[in-house]
């Protein structure tokens, strides 16, 4: 097909690489001038749809701005960025999850002012393996910003964790950072399916690796780091507020995809006397959220491929994401932002590429929808 | 005594006697009695014989060396042959198809699997009974239960095959780990039902075959699959089957 149709997304990445090849060499504000101005050239030529592109760096040359003149009442106490959902593979076999992780690192980078530090959400690697693993520890070194890790399923079952640890030690952890208490998870146990099977690692690992794969068993956070949970607060006042890092949503979500976690209800119930709960999470690749009681949850982007929304089971909160663009390796990706506000609350900014950037308000999700929603998509899930 | 009586007996006195050696006698009494077996004739011709389930008939297949398999091909001439003097030899027997559920019939199925079964032609069909009032059988009205097994079994399949192609990037072609249930879980989101519509970013009208083969190409980094190619077909019915019950709606967006 390829000899005879050459899609559009192919002529407008070999317009766009033959204008930009010789631009290297500027400064940063100069060069974005100049890829609007490209893209304003390639609109003119109607190759790209309209909707699908929209220079995320150029948007986000101004937000900031707005985001401190909106929040002047009360100063955010701080914020941060994330990157998740990662999944690379050595970098000889595929350099595309490389360039979505390259180009989340540069976003990050980009931010003016810098954030107090950059989660990363999960699924460093695809399979597990040490060069993987390896490879995204280089990557994310390039941050700028402190970087704080989450462990993610494809980073754990090829050595039950063994790698990932002994790189970026233990998957859960908690730390008070300006009046917050942050709690990172390892959300992501799974009962043994694989010694019954004599599976060996790398299938336990492509089993897990599989989201329909219905083999496998469901993610939990497990008896002993409940216990752990429970003890890591026992100190910490009602009235602190709480940020909650996991890779799997802490709720219900869709069974058969693992868009779940099996004792949701058991850590909602430990974080419920809270009287601000945030819960981000990676693995679902979707502008997501959710409130259930206190506890308001925002779901991740990806850097590697976006997951359409399941069939059934989406919260209606959410407002869906406008369909991504296959054609467009970067639609429907992207990074993020997240402001720690004064009273406890987070918003949540979904730094989508190639699209205008969405902010989810906390408003939105404690008036449980009555205000602040965020735009319709144009173009829903089939 | 049975054998079975006679395997227990000796176990009893190799117990009596070898008591230090505590598995053998176990293993001894757990032994089934042998089931018959057939006499194969000697091969006449340097190749392989292959006898009917009767213990009678049998053929020699030419060419074939102990420890060597039939082609599918091979296998279905050989059952055809085999049933074809098993008939010359039982002029007055007919076999008749056991239909499922309905267990009074006394003749029983021949062991051989449906296709080959099929493919031999030595079977007559059971002939469905007809109900009152409906119109006299025609070609659809003479398959019975069993007919409609076999067809599911092969369309499953079928569809089997093409589940197992895309959840493998090495059975795409890939070249970059890349396979299509990693941004498609469970089929979702290539909406097969939509097809045939214009694909604005090819600029042409597309069927879902045109999509599967950019996928194939681009994300996936693999050669576009020819139309015929098994491969894609079993992608299409995978895909397909996936949206069973999903109205067509050809050209949405």
């Amino acid at each position: 097909m390829a000899a005879r149709h050459k899609s559009v997304e192919t002529k407008y990445m070999e317009d766009r690489d033959a204008v930009l090849r010789g631009l290297r060499g500027l400064d940063r504000r100069t060069f974005l001038k100049v890829l609007a101005a490209t893209t304003g050239a390639v609109m003119a030529k109607s190759l790209m749809p309209p909707h699908s592109f929209q220079l995320v760096e150029v948007a986000n040359a101004a937000p900031d701005k707005t985001a401190s003149a909106a929040g002047m009442a009360g100063a955010p106490p701080f914020t941060f960025a994330y990157i998740s959902d990662t999944h690379l593979y050595e970098r000889t076999l595929n350099q595309r999850f490389v360039r979505g992780a390259v180009k989340a690192v540069d976003d990050v980078n980009a931010l003016d002012p810098q954030p107090d530090f950059v989660l990363f959400g999960g699924d460093l690697a695809q399979l597990g393996r040490h060069e993987e693993l390896d490879l995204g520890r280089q990557i994310l070194g390039e941050v700028k910003a402190p970087v704080k890790m989450m462990v993610g399923e494809h980073d754990w079952f090829y050595d039950m964790g063994d790698a990932w640890q002994e790189m970026f030690g233990p998957p859960n952890y908690s730390f008070d950072w300006k009046g917050v208490h942050v709690v990172v998870l390892m959300s992501v146990h799974e009962k043994d399916f694989w010694t019954a099977r004599k599976m060996t690692p790398l299938e336990r690992m492509h089993t897990v690796a599989g989201l329909d794969n219905g083999i496998q068993s469901r993610f939990e956070v497990g008896d002993d780091e409940r216990k752990w949970l429970s003890a890591d607060l026992a100190n910490v006042p009602h009235t602190t507020p709480l940020l909650v890092f996991s890779h799997s949503p802490l709720y219900k979500y869709y069974r058969n995809w693992n868009f779940w976690t099996d004792d949701a209800e058991q850590v909602q119930a430990i974080l419920k006397p809270y009287r601000h709960v945030t819960v981000i999470h990676g693995h679902t690749h979707q502008m997501l959220y959710n409130q259930i009681g206190n506890i308001s949850f925002y779901g991740m982007l990806s850097t590697a491929w976006p997951w359409p929304y399941a069939p059934t089971g989406l919260p209606p909160l959410t407002v869906q994401m406008n369909r991504a663009d296959p054609f467009d390796q970067f639609d429907g990706l992207g990074d993020g932002r997240i402001n720690l506000r004064a009273d406890g609350l987070a918003d949540k900014i979904y730094s989508l590429w190639d699209r205008n950037p969405v902010t989810v308000k906390a408003d939105y999700l404690v008036s449980h929808g009555k205000i602040a929603r965020p735009p319709a998509p144009q173009f829903a899930s089939y | 005594m049975t054998r079975r009586s006679i395997a227990l007996a000796t176990a009893a006195g190799c117990a009596a006697i070898f008591a230090a050696v505590a598995h053998a006698p176990r293993l001894r009494a757990q032994q089934a009695p042998p089931l018959p077996v057939h006499q194969v004739p000697d091969a006449k011709n340097g190749g392989t014989v292959v006898m009917l389930c009767d213990g009678k008939t049998s053929v020699e297949v030419k060419g074939l060396k102990p420890g060597e398999s039939m082609t599918h091909a091979q296998a279905v001439e050989v059952t055809r042959e085999l049933m074809v003097q098993w008939q010359r030899e039982h002029p007055d027997e007919k076999w008749q198809m056991a239909q499922a559920g309905q267990s009074s019939q006394t003749v029983p199925a021949p062991p051989a699997g449906p296709s080959a079964s099929l493919a031999a032609g030595a079977i007559v069909i059971g002939v469905k009974p007809q109900p009152k009032g409906t119109q006299q059988g025609d070609t659809y009205a003479s398959f019975t239960d069993r007919d409609y097994k076999v067809w599911k079994n092969e369309t499953d399949n079928f569809v089997a095959e093409g589940k197992r192609i895309f959840h493998d990037s090495k059975e795409l072609g890939g070249t970059i780990g890349v396979s299509c249930d990693m941004c498609h879980p469970d089929g979702s989101n290539t909406h097969p039902e939509t097809y045939p519509k214009y694909q604005v970013q090819l600029q042409r009208v597309a069927l879902l075959r045109d999509m599967i083969d950019w996928c194939i190409e681009n994300p996936v980094k693999g050669k576009a699959l020819d139309p015929n190619d098994p491969k894609l077909r079993a992608l299409e019915a995978y895909i397909l089957a996936q949206r069973k019950g999903v109205p067509l709606a050809y050209g949405k967006h």
